[in-house]
């Protein structure tokens, strides 16, 4: 077969479209086999219009910052450094954006060397980078189950094998951990490192005690193993007292005030400033942040110095209550925020009640709400999406799998006024109560129509490894509404 | 073949198969403008029609799949400004559309298509159409598969094992649809083929003769018999094509495909799926598609090509037929 086409009838030369394919199939990395779009990713992307209250996706409400500062500060760059602020800046990031770092983690409880940061181009570009430092194809990384969607695409992009540890109210369990280590260890594999968001999961909402965080460390010590800590909320606690993060227990265990050797910490300006700035950062052990230095010039240079010296410009800024504004902000966010998550609570008991259970984030973005067994949140996410106008995100994306999850759905509840969350928590719930109301008909079950629809015709019991997560559920639940059955074997 | 044309290119729209159809369209688009006619782009949205009318073309080249293009009501619209435009008409992309007419159609035409039944949601909630379930279950056997009566995407396809769940797999597909086929799994091997009218060989008076092109065999890259899903899912499969087949499966799928394009009255252009059963080796017609796709991947492209027809031929040869009625 000819590879670049005949000629037309008129001289013209055409293309042979298809065996171009087949030519470029062959140059196409193998990696790119994992990246495949999907039909739920497809959906997602039509839910993004004007007349959908969209609870998908993760963001932060950038309408509270208050635009003359912005203006200001943006000014006071232009003004003082136009030159520094236009040119390449040091990969590792710039001193003074580097001193916000510091700041940032230090409110959090934890102390770094500045010379162990690297400022990245959001959050992302770390788990990307490490990723790209560490994941040989085939590469065993341990994760949550759920865990960041977001995370998903990267980890299957470097052709990770992924371990996901179902996580309950307290995260990951860390018996559970050991169990799937030692598997793997049976195997003769042993994980890259172990992926966790410690505080206010993406996207179970939940949080992972102290005394896991503490055996979690004992579990990387003893085995040599790095964690990568991803924590892009610590700072929007709600209520509870904060928990050291495990960056600084693993510093702790090293002692003598050294780093931490076994944690790669991964913070972010995007939820306690702004996701446009792209500016996020990674702590490592010196050797891995070598590498990550060089990944990082292979990938992008260096981040943006604009927004580096934006950042800094606004670490500088005094508050109006004699602290810095930044703090002020953050504290405006999590006033703003908390209510929220109280207006999504309220509206989950009233418009879901018995038929879901959820979590209840003592802080972050997201709340995530499980269904009856038999309904799958993609189908519902079509439904809703088409005739009720809203969006959310469906737990499936949050599996490496894809298939596991399907009963739970991601909600956020902190970008959008309390209006319109509970509004879209309605919608969302009477698509569950007709969907309910044809399971109920389809099993005979009674109530079929009504909001009392369709008790499951003979649940299952409990999985015993769900219970605890039901635990954090604010509301009494009928029996049996959490069952998954025929959940698919991972 | 040289006669330059103002073509709009209908792309996109609100379907589930929006990103899809942006794909095919732009691919359209390009080759469109290699053989040298000037081409307007057009997303299928509120302002189609003002948009369309404002363009004012020769010809409307449809690559929407799912909802609006594929359904037949952006055919009708087109009749009514009287614009000519590729593929079907509304009534075939009606019956092609709707898998339940259409297998109704096939069967009462002596075409072999996997047993199946029908349900409406209406039927359920209005008829207590439940009491039926026990009957249909007998009569499929397990496994069966669940599809929404219109749509191509992967979307609330599912495989249902046991009767326990056959419930939570309806309710999904009527996510999607107020109908939906219950069909016989059959196990075996996903055959389309192509078929396509081409200048040249008339079959009678201003009509070309449509042809069957080579058979395509999808290949799941991991057979996993209960992940049915997975089938549908881009990057899941991999195409061989031609599918390696005896002649005369390949001569009888061929067959099979020509009398559903016949029988279903498509133009232009269609694409008929089939299932090669293993154990009794028979054939089965599963659906056809009126506007198959026309991304790099699909298989109309990929079957014209192992028949010699390059990409941009096979544009010009559905643009044609679109404006020789």
């Amino acid at each position: 077969m000819e590879l670049s086409g005949g000629g037309g009838g008129d001289g013209r030369r055409t293309r042979a479209t298809a065996h171009e394919l087949a030519r470029y199939e062959e140059l196409f990395a193998a990696r790119t086999r994992g990246m495949k779009s999907s039909a739920m990713r497809e959906m997602m992307a039509l839910t993004e219009r004007p007349d959908v209250i969209s609870l998908a996706g993760g963001l932060p409400d950038t309408s509270t910052f208050a635009p003359e500062l912005y203006a200001r500060l943006m000014a006071e760059v232009a003004a003082d450094s136009t030159a520094r602020a236009l040119q390449y800046g040091p990969t590792e990031g710039m001193a003074t954006t580097v001193a916000s770092v510091v700041e940032v983690m230090a409110a959090e409880g934890t102390r770094v060397d500045p010379a162990e940061v690297i400022i990245t181009t959001g959050g992302q570009q770390v788990i990307d980078l490490v990723c790209k430092t560490l994941i040989d194809p085939g590469d065993v990384i341990v994760a949550e189950a759920p865990t960041y969607p977001g995370a998903v695409p990267t980890f299957t992009s470097y052709q990770a094998a992924v371990e996901q540890i179902e996580i309950d109210a307290e995260g990951m369990p860390i018996d559970a951990l050991e169990a799937t280590l030692d598997r793997l260890a049976a195997e003769g594999r042993r994980p890259k490192f172990i992926y966790t968001i410690p505080n206010f999961q993406n996207p179970g909402g939940v949080t992972m005690s102290l005394g896991r965080r503490r055996r979690l460390i004992e579990v990387a010590r003893e085995r040599e193993l790095l964690i990568l800590e991803d924590n892009p909320y610590g700072l929007l606690r709600y209520e509870g007292e904060p928990l050291p993060t495990l960056y600084s227990l693993d510093a702790q265990a090293v002692g003598r005030g050294a780093a931490s050797d076994l944690v790669i910490y991964l913070g972010t300006f995007s939820k306690i400033l702004s996701p446009g700035l792209r500016l996020g950062w990674a702590v490592a052990p010196r050797p891995v942040l070598e590498k990550l230095n060089l990944a990082k010039q292979g990938a992008d240079l260096c981040s943006s110095s604009v927004t580096q010296m934006f950042v800094a410009a606004y670490f500088r800024e005094p508050g109006e209550a004699g602290g810095a504004a930044w703090r002020e902000y953050v504290d405006q966010l999590k006033d703003l925020y908390r209510l929220r998550r109280d207006a999504m609570l309220e509206a989950l008991q009233e418009h879901f009640g018995e038929q879901a259970t959820w979590t209840r984030p003592q802080g972050g973005l997201f709340i995530w709400a499980t269904l009856d067994g038999r309904i799958d949140t993609t189908d519902l996410l079509a439904l809703a999406r088409k005739s009720e106008g809203v969006a959310f995100v469906p737990g499936r994306a949050a599996y490496v799998d894809g298939r596991s999850g399907s009963s739970s759905m991601r909600l956020n509840f902190a970008g959008m006024p309390e209006r319109e969350i509970r509004e879209g928590v309605r919608r969302i719930g009477k698509a569950i109560r007709a969907q309910l109301a044809l399971l109920g008909s389809l099993t005979g079950a009674s109530g079929a129509g009504g909001s009392s629809a369709a008790a499951p015709a003979d649940p299952p019991p409990p999985a015993a490894d769900e219970q605890p997560l039901a635990d954090v559920v604010a509301l009494p639940r009928r029996e049996g509404s959490r069952t998954r059955s025929r959940r698919r074997d991972r | 073949m040289t006669l330059t044309r103002r073509v709009a290119v209908l792309k996109g729209g609100r379907s589930l198969e929006r990103a899809v159809s942006l794909r095919s369209g732009a691919h359209v688009q390009e080759a469109l403008e290699r053989l040298g006619h000037e081409v307007v782009a057009i997303d299928a949205g509120p302002r189609l029609l003002e948009e369309l009318i404002a363009a004012d073309p020769d010809v409307a080249f449809i690559a929407l799949h799912g909802r609006d293009g594929e359904d037949g009501t952006v055919q009708a619209l087109l009749e009514a400004i009287d614009l000519p435009y590729t593929g079907s008409g509304p009534g075939s992309c009606m019956r092609a559309t709707d898998k339940v007419l259409a297998k109704h159609l096939m069967r009462e035409a002596a075409i072999p298509t996997a047993r199946f039944h029908a349900l409406r949601e209406s039927a359920i909630k209005d008829l207590g159409a439940a009491a039926a379930m026990p009957r249909v279950q007998d009569d499929l056997g397990f496994p069966v598969v669940v599809k929404p009566a219109s749509g191509g995407s992967a979307l609330g396809v599912k495989f249902a094992r046991a009767s326990e769940e056959l419930p939570g797999a309806l309710v999904g597909a009527f996510s999607y649809d107020r109908t939906v086929l219950i069909e016989r799994y059959i196990r075996g091997r996903d055959l389309a083929v192509s078929v396509l009218e081409r200048e040249g060989a008339e079959a009678g008076p201003g009509r070309a003769a449509a042809e069957a092109l080579p058979v395509v065999e999808a290949v799941p890259r991991e057979e996993d018999f209960y992940d049915y899903e997975s089938r549908y899912e881009i990057g899941m499969t991999t195409f061989v094509c031609p599918a390696e087949l005896p002649e005369e499966t390949s001569a009888r799928a061929q067959a099979l495909a020509l009398e559903v394009y016949e029988l279903l009255g498509c133009r232009g252009f269609a694409r008929v799926d089939l299932m090669l059963e293993h154990d009794t080796g028979e054939l089965w017609v599963l659906e056809a598609n009126v506007v198959p796709g026309m991304t790099e991947t699909s298989l109309l492209p990929q079957a014209a090509d192992a028949a010699g027809i390059g990409f941009d031929d096979l544009v010009a040869q559905i643009l044609a037929a679109a404006t020789a009625r």
